[in-house]
């Protein structure tokens, strides 16, 4: 039994530090969400030199082969940072459904490029009437001769507004929420029929919601197998949420540590307000929801890492997705009570924090739909 | 990073599986699943099986007769114990009193006391609270006056836990009045059969009496029986009070618990055509205490793995007690809610030793209630769950 980082670990941590502490203070995030692209093609750049946007895949993926610790590593520090660039959705997500499903060949162009930092990637999975199953799933794909013709819309694109490749989810044959019949396209954004309808999110990220109209792409632009991609999609979210999640802990971490901070600061009635015991206890139980979220992130990771069977890989990761929601609506909310009306203007970094772990707990499905999925399972 | 045990710590753990299949008492067994209270002889029968082992000590250092082990294979040990449902020693000797005794013990003291621990041939108790001195320990009152070779001590403890069995009790006395109050505290050791000792049972809400009133008139202590120095015992006591928490998160019977929930939820109609099981109301929060138990196991193998590099315990066993606690308290809610009525005929006796009547209602759901009224003292004992938070309070977060 061991719970320390591995050397590479702590170097790809320090690594993550030293950019965010030197790149990413709270006035360059604001600048960078409010530029054109709302992320930074440099920062990016960086990403890829560094070798962040290789750690998601294998070796023979041409990948630094790391694990989901590793990417646990990463994305705590993100977390803390409040990172806009969009790391999950090209790196994680997108570039696990290729790496899960897409062939030799595919692999070899897409993964090259988002490995290269020249390729942008937006899954495009959830439907309006779908919440949160990845099977539910109403887009349709008919073939016609040799082209597939896609309809439907999606909603919460991340990455829509700068992605170059959409990997969209259809359905080939069956009913909605089947397991079978789903297979992944690669859409380029620019195709006829796309429609990117862009928004910023309420946590400063860039998403879409994309119609499909009659959208004609090449059977080679499904990613591996046809009416397959069930279980290749929840491979890729089971690392996505182990992935968000360990960014909600990064992030709940600093929300903790920036309350404590002020309560020793701030004064009422001649005294610091940290000395209230009924404070104290209020910041001991988000101490408590910060390192239970962090041991149930570790569970997930460790288990996707292990050769654990996939149903209790889905369970480690939903207990993890569940129990992180919990401690982001505790810490999150306490911290804005705690900092009191300071904390509700767009000045403080806190209410940004507070806004991100609020879209972190809807990512890849709540902790109420997680619970139930744990229950499922 | 990984959970993984070693080879060695595997076979251990067979080890220590096999032991309890084969030497935990059927008849004790047979009653932990009844929920049955086990009485002092089961106990003491089961303590003297692990001691002829060479197991009845895991904390202990090699040279009091201790195991020696890891720290990752106490915890093997004790995981084992709380899943097959083989009680714990009763902690007053083994857990409390005896690494006091080891720390600051006078050599004579540790050969007088410790052997008969570590056997279960004598029986501790804890002097600690008084009716007045509850998380506030250490404005304590009872106190003891040195003359010549004795102490008198004077006073009365109170929430002092299955002292109707003990042959000895330790005690928080005050032996100054004229300084800080945490500085005029002594730690004594008392015979429980001295002249002057009365006991006086307090029934809890289950109805049993697992606690008394202890009270001092004018009672004769050898000074021999004074650990370390005078004045010095509240440095002692808290030495205790943070000694070896090991299994305090109650992982494995939590575990437990959890399938006697999922079987008793199988068994049990929700009153719309599907069993407890299927109830989505119910469902959903099954899911959630089993989430939260994975949770608080990783939280205590993380400290443990901590420990096991040379860290010193620290206030993660705060947070262990407070997760361990409330969750196992929702664990009872949930036991009475799938009782229902079953929960309601009050009859203790038909959870006590010697009981061979007709049980009412099925299973155990009756000894359901009991369980939740007795547990509710998990989150008021060994350092109320408030005084826990303080302690994060302060060593963690520096307010």
């Amino acid at each position: 039994m061991d719970f320390s980082y591995t050397e590479v670990q702590q170097m790809l941590q320090d690594s993550v530090q030293k950019f965010v502490q030197k790149s990413y203070d709270f006035d360059t995030r604001n600048k960078i969400i409010g530029s054109e692209t709302g992320y930074s093609a440099d920062n990016w750049q960086l990403f890829a030199e560094l070798g962040w946007l290789a750690v998601p895949f294998s070796e023979e993926d041409g990948g630094l082969g790391g694990s989901a610790v590793d990417l646990m590593v990463i994305m705590e520090e993100f977390g803390k940072a409040n990172l806009v660039e969009p790391y999950t959705a090209t790196a994680v997500l997108g570039g696990s459904l290729v790496a899960n499903l897409a062939t030799g060949e595919q692999k070899e162009t897409l993964l090259r490029g988002i490995i290269g930092g020249e390729l942008q990637i937006a899954p495009a999975l959830a439907e309006p009437n779908g919440r949160y199953n990845p099977a539910s799933v109403a887009t349709t794909a008919t073939a016609e001769g040799d082209q597939i013709i896609l309809n439907g819309t999606k909603i919460a694109v991340e990455n829509g507004p700068n992605a170059d490749i959409l990997l969209v989810s259809a359905r080939e044959s069956g009913e909605i929420r089947d397991v079978d019949g789903i297979s992944v396209f690669a859409v380029e954004a620019g195709s006829p029929g796309v429609k990117i309808r862009k928004y910023r999110t309420v946590d400063g990220k860039q998403a879409a919601e994309v119609t499909l109209d009659q959208v004609s792409v090449a059977a080679s632009n499904r990613l591996g197998e046809a009416a397959a991609a069930l279980p290749g999609i929840e491979s890729a979210l089971n690392r996505s949420i182990v992935a968000v999640s360990a960014e909600a802990v990064g992030a709940l971490e600093v929300l903790l540590q920036k309350t404590v901070e002020y309560s020793k600061t701030r004064k009422q009635f001649g005294t610091a307000i940290g000395t209230f015991q009924a404070l104290q206890h209020r910041m001991a139980d988000m101490f408590i929801q910060c390192q239970l979220a962090r041991s149930i992130v570790i569970m997930a990771a460790m288990s996707l890492d292990s050769d654990e069977s996939s149903v209790e890989k889905g369970k480690a990761v939903a207990a993890a997705k569940s129990r992180v929601g919990k401690a982001i609506k505790s810490v999150g909310q306490e911290s804005i009570q705690i900092h009191g009306g300071i904390a509700m203007t767009e000045e403080l970094d806190v209410g940004h924090l507070f806004k991100r772990v609020t879209a972190l707990d809807l990512a890849y499905g709540d902790g109420d739909y997680h619970t139930q999925r744990f229950a499922a399972l | 990073m990984n959970a993984d045990f070693t080879a060695e710590e595997l076979a251990f753990q067979d080890e220590v599986r096999k032991f309890l299949q084969n030497e935990f008492p059927a008849d004790l067994k047979a009653k932990v699943d009844a929920s049955v209270r086990l009485d002092k002889d089961d106990m003491v029968r089961w303590q003297k099986i692990l001691f002829k082992k060479g197991w009845a000590a895991p904390t202990w250092p090699v040279e009091y007769g201790g195991t020696g082990w890891s720290h990752t294979k106490t915890h093997i040990f004790a995981t084992e114990m709380g899943l097959y449902g083989a009680p714990e020693p009763i902690p007053f000797g083994m857990k409390m009193v005896a690494p006091v005794i080891m720390a600051y013990g006078s050599e004579e003291q540790k050969q007088r006391f410790l052997p008969d621990i570590l056997e279960s041939n004598a029986w501790w108790c804890q002097g600690y609270s008084e009716p007045n001195a509850g998380s506030d320990l250490a404005s304590l009152k009872t106190a003891a006056v040195r003359e010549g070779d004795e102490y008198v001590v004077n006073g009365s403890k109170t929430w002092n836990t299955l002292g109707q069995y003990a042959d000895w009790i330790f005690c928080l006395v005050r032996t100054d009045n004229t300084v800080k109050k945490q500085e005029g505290i002594s730690f004594l050791l008392i015979d429980m059969k001295t002249p002057g000792i009365t006991i006086k049972p307090i029934v809890l809400l289950d109805g049993f009496p697992e606690v008394n009133e202890v009270f001092f008139d004018n009672v004769r202590v050898p000074a021999e029986n004074l650990i370390g120095e005078e004045n010095k015992g509240w440095t002692y006591a808290k030495v205790l009070l943070t000694h070896e928490r090991t299994n305090i998160a109650g992982v494995p019977r939590g575990k437990r618990r959890l399938k006697a929930l999922k079987r008793i939820a199988r068994e049990t109609e929700d009153g719309f055509g599907a069993s407890m099981l299927q109830n989505a109301s119910f469902k959903q929060r099954l899911a959630e205490i089993e989430i939260e138990l994975r949770a608080l196991e990783y939280s205590e193998l993380r400290t443990l793995a901590a420990l096991s590099v040379g860290k010193a315990p620290g206030p993660e066993s705060s947070i262990l007690k407070i997760v361990g606690t409330e969750l196992a308290q929702k664990m009872d809610e949930m036991f009475v809610e799938l009782a229902g009525y079953n929960c309601l005929p009050f009859v203790p006796d038909q959870f006590e030793p010697g009981f061979d009547g007709d049980a009412i209602g099925p299973g155990d759901s009756a000894s359901a209630a009991l369980t939740y009224f007795n547990n509710r003292k998990l989150s008021i004992f060994g350092g109320s769950n408030e005084i826990q938070r303080n302690i994060i309070t302060k060593a963690v977060l520096g307010l």
